[in-house]
């Protein structure tokens, strides 16, 4: 319908008289709320990028302030300026793609050359005092120090008096300083000008938070920290592991074992042993070396991928069949009642996804299931935790979930193909299957092929059916990863990176770089195909 | 022997005009061949489609069930489970649904003025990167947001240790991430739309000293608005059962979805508490349902037309 190149709406070279025709007519019909919204919503874009340059700078994140000063410079150049249409109208949605889609797609391709996941998620310096306050233990027989917990501006420092009198002030990471104005009461410091003192009811409210603070003596972490179990003394702990910065090795003083940096991101014994948490490092090719030569992960990666393009292939053709099937069944003006046909089929599709998923893996439960308890009569027919029955399940239930659409679809693009053709094959004597076969399926499927290949795109990444049906089971236990039969890719990436104790950010973004790959290369064909490229004016 | 009364008679299947001819009255076996064993079709199908309807509604009407007592149907009929489900501290149902709705809305709503000011620009305005940029919107749309839920889970938690209003377990953080697939699927359908409408009106409103702005938002948004009825409801739809990144980005119950909570609520508490699961299934299929019951028509147009092109 629309594959009619559209009239263009002007000539494409304005003349200069033209273009200042356009600018008079755009300043005489905008008016004064046009200008006072502009100015408002630019005021308020501003305002955010002002409080967030002020936060960044004040945090030393350079890089992230260029980015936003320039991006907000950017805006402003194009709604103040003259002109500029295009971008005008584009500026805004353009910047949320390139943020959180663009963006994130070229920094899962970052991610995917680290080692980034559980024990390495931070820097060398991050994990350096994590270990240390790890194995932090209480020296014993030290002094207490007298503590006043206080607060200025959602941060919490320790306000702390020590056995001999003099009164200091620390934070997480903040070494203890001097004070001097401190406001005393029987030789205990309570409070400090600029802050609030917490009292009873608001430690007991930050409890968590107040027994993660550790605040170091001295600028070497070597010397000691201090913590409190109960907000108002204090004690000091020292590490076991002590980390000499000159080497840049980590030593257990209990045991005497040297740990040190080999370049895998964690510090490492001459035995082998790693200590964790570790830091983020670049790992190049090996999460797709892993991925590719480990037995255990690779096996399931093929698998994985196969059932992948099994599955939306199936999917698609099961769905497209029933709902070509059932469209030739009620195109058929004698039969009476088929709007309520109609209403009734379309349900499923009305129904939202997910919950229909959940639904059918309470009806298939093995135990308990209304498939196994009524309609077969008690059998223990494991749908879900037998690995091909759970396949058939998933492609039965999508099969409930996606007919309707192309049901609808399909009547559709039946009612569309014209009568005469029927009547002329009729007048030439073709059977009613050979009308079928040779006019309507070709005139069919030019009209719906790219619907079916939308639905096998979606179908590639239906992670809600999969997950929430039989949550990727039943599992592979031989699997190096957390993977089962029935799981795709996207639920495959999703298990590896969030699921379980063992999280592998870098894997799983290897693995969404390999689905990346594929996608690319079907769509690269498909369009080919297509002839969607060349309608572009 | 129907088949062989069959193939003298070929017309009765494809011939849709035999309905204005033939007599109302027909022999049984005429009115099975023709329209009969339609009928028989449609009930067998209506059944399949509209059993797990049936069957949630009625788990939810057996208050205190379990999966076990959800088979046997229709057996109670109370509605003392809709009422415990929003009594529980533990799943705060009435707040998934508030958030859902929330989310959902601003998140579609977006979606739509992202999309029609995009398709604007690339209907009716001839600008120097035109055709490139309606082609990487092409090749972007190829590419979900879900593939890279690792790599957005960890921008937001590096965006959260400086705003954490924006950042992870925020509900902004989020609406901004679905914000980001706005253009894409959306701005091509709308841009086949915009295109069917003739440029010689926006000419004539020029003429008449009409602005850009103006055009735009007095002129041809309410003239594409069935589109932007279509592009509004699909995106609410979508965002509304979206999971993936929902269920990474919000952590505390208090501010999760329907999709997360419902499904998190199920894997815990699996065959116990079946009837209170299914009045929630229930309550929170309602509104898309009739949404979308009511406004099929549209909704299959625009799909159609989105793609068949």
């Amino acid at each position: 319908m629309t594959t009619s190149p559209q009239t263009d709406p002007g000539p494409l070279r304005q003349s200069a008289r033209s273009k200042r025709a356009t600018r008079i007519a755009d300043a005489a019909s905008g008016g004064w709320k046009v200008v006072a919204a502009k100015i408002l919503g630019l005021g308020v874009v501003d305002a955010i990028a002002i409080y967030a340059l002020f936060v960044l700078v004040r945090s030393e994140s350079w890089l992230v302030a260029g980015l936003v000063a320039a991006v907000t410079l950017l805006v402003n150049w194009i709604y103040f300026s003259r002109g500029k249409l295009p971008a005008k109208y584009l500026a805004p949605g353009l910047i949320f793609l390139a943020i959180f889609q663009i963006f994130v797609l070229l920094y899962s391709g970052y991610i995917a050359f680290t080692n980034y996941g559980t024990g390495h998620n931070s820097t060398k310096e991050d994990a350096v005092n994590a270990l240390l306050l790890s194995s932090q233990n209480r020296v014993e027989d030290s002094p207490s120090y007298k503590l006043t917990v206080l607060e200025q501006l959602g941060e919490i420092s320790f306000l702390v008096t020590e056995p001999d009198g003099s009164v200091s002030i620390g934070g997480n990471e903040r070494p203890l300083e001097d004070v001097r104005n401190a406001q005393l009461e029987g030789g205990v410091a309570v409070g400090l000008n600029g802050y609030t003192s917490l009292g009873f009811q608001d430690i007991i409210a930050k409890q968590t938070e107040i027994a993660a603070i550790s605040v170091p003596l001295t600028d070497d972490p070597n010397d000691g920290m201090l913590r409190t179990p109960d907000g108002s003394s204090a004690f000091l702990y020292t590490s076991s592991l002590e980390y000499d910065e000159a080497a840049g090795t980590m030593r257990d003083t209990n045991s005497g074992t040297v740990y040190s940096d080999i370049g895998t991101g964690a510090f490492t014994s001459d035995a082998g042993q790693e200590l964790l948490p570790g830091w983020k490092i670049d790992v190049g090719f090996d999460n797709f070396i892993r991925a590719f030569s480990e037995e255990s992960i690779r096996g399931p990666l093929i698998s994985v991928t196969v059932w992948t393009f099994a599955f939306a292939f199936l999917s698609v053709f099961t769905t497209f069949a029933l709902g070509l099937f059932l469209a030739i069944v009620f195109n058929d003006k004698r039969m009476k009642s088929r709007k309520y046909y109609r209403i009734i089929m379309i349900l499923p599709y009305a129904f939202p996804g997910f919950l229909s998923a959940l639904v059918w893996a309470g009806m298939m439960n093995q135990e308990f299931g209304f498939i196994n308890t009524v309609l077969l009569g008690g059998a223990e027919v494991p749908w879900l935790t037998n690995e091909w029955l759970a396949k058939g399940s998933v492609l039965f239930v999508n099969l409930w979930l996606g007919f309707p659409y192309m049901f609808l679809v399909t009547t559709g693009a039946l009612q569309a193909i014209p009568e005469e053709l029927t009547e002329a094959a009729t007048v030439d004597g073709a059977k009613p299957w050979a009308i079928f076969r040779f006019v309507k399926l070709p005139l069919l499927l030019v009209s719906v092929a790219p619907l079916l290949i939308s639905s096998f795109a979606f179908n590639f990444n239906n992670f809600n059916l999969i997950y929430m049906l039989t949550n990727g089971g039943p599992r592979d236990v031989s699997a190096g990863v957390n993977v089962g039969a029935t799981d795709i890719l996207i639920s495959m990436v999703y298990k590896v990176a969030f699921v379980g104790a063992n999280r592998d950010y870098g894997l799983a973004s290897a693995f969404a770089i390999i689905i990346f790959i594929l996608v690319a290369g079907i769509s690269i064909i498909s369009f080919r195909r297509t002839k969607s490229l060349e309608e572009l004016n | 022997m129907t088949t062989a009364t069959q193939q003298h008679n070929p017309d009765a299947v494809i011939d849709p005009d035999a309905a204005v001819v033939g007599h109302p009255k027909r022999p049984f076996k005429r009115y099975f061949r023709e329209t009969g064993w339609r009928h028989l079709v449609g009930i067998a199908m209506s059944i399949f489609a509209a059993f797990p309807l049936l069957y949630v509604f009625s788990a939810s009407l057996n208050p205190g069930g379990t999966l076990v007592t959800a088979n046997s149907l229709f057996s109670n009929f109370s509605f003392q489970s809709y009422v415990d489900l929003f009594n529980r501290p533990q799943q705060p149902y009435a707040a998934w649904f508030g958030n859902t709705l929330l989310i959902g809305g601003i998140s579609s709503l977006g979606t739509v003025f992202l999309g029609a000011l995009a398709a604007y620009a690339f209907s009716r305005m001839r600008f120097i990167g035109r055709r490139v940029g309606l082609l990487t919107l092409l090749l972007v749309q190829m590419f979900p947001q879900l593939l890279a839920v690792v790599a957005i889970f960890l921008l937001l938690s590096g965006i959260s240790e400086i705003f954490p209003a924006i950042g992870l377990n925020s509900q902004i953080g989020l609406i901004m991430v679905y914000l980001g697939g706005a253009l894409g699927v959306n701005t091509y359908l709308m841009y086949g739309f915009f295109n069917t409408v003739p440029s010689s009106i926006d000419e004539a409103a020029k003429i008449d000293g009409a602005g850009h702005a103006r055009i735009f938002f007095t002129i041809i948004l309410r003239l594409v608005a069935p589109i932007l009825a279509v592009v509004g409801l699909l995106s609410f739809v979508g965002t509304t059962s979206e999971f993936v990144i929902a269920s990474i980005v919000l952590i505390d119950p208090d501010k999760q979805t329907l999709a997360v909570g419902l499904y998190q609520f199920v894997s815990q508490e699996f065959s116990r508490n079946w009837s209170i699961f299914a009045a929630g299934a229930v309550l929170a299929a309602i509104p898309v349902m009739t949404l979308f019951l009511f406004l099929q028509k549209y909704i299959v147009g625009g799909l159609t037309a989105g793609s068949v092109k």
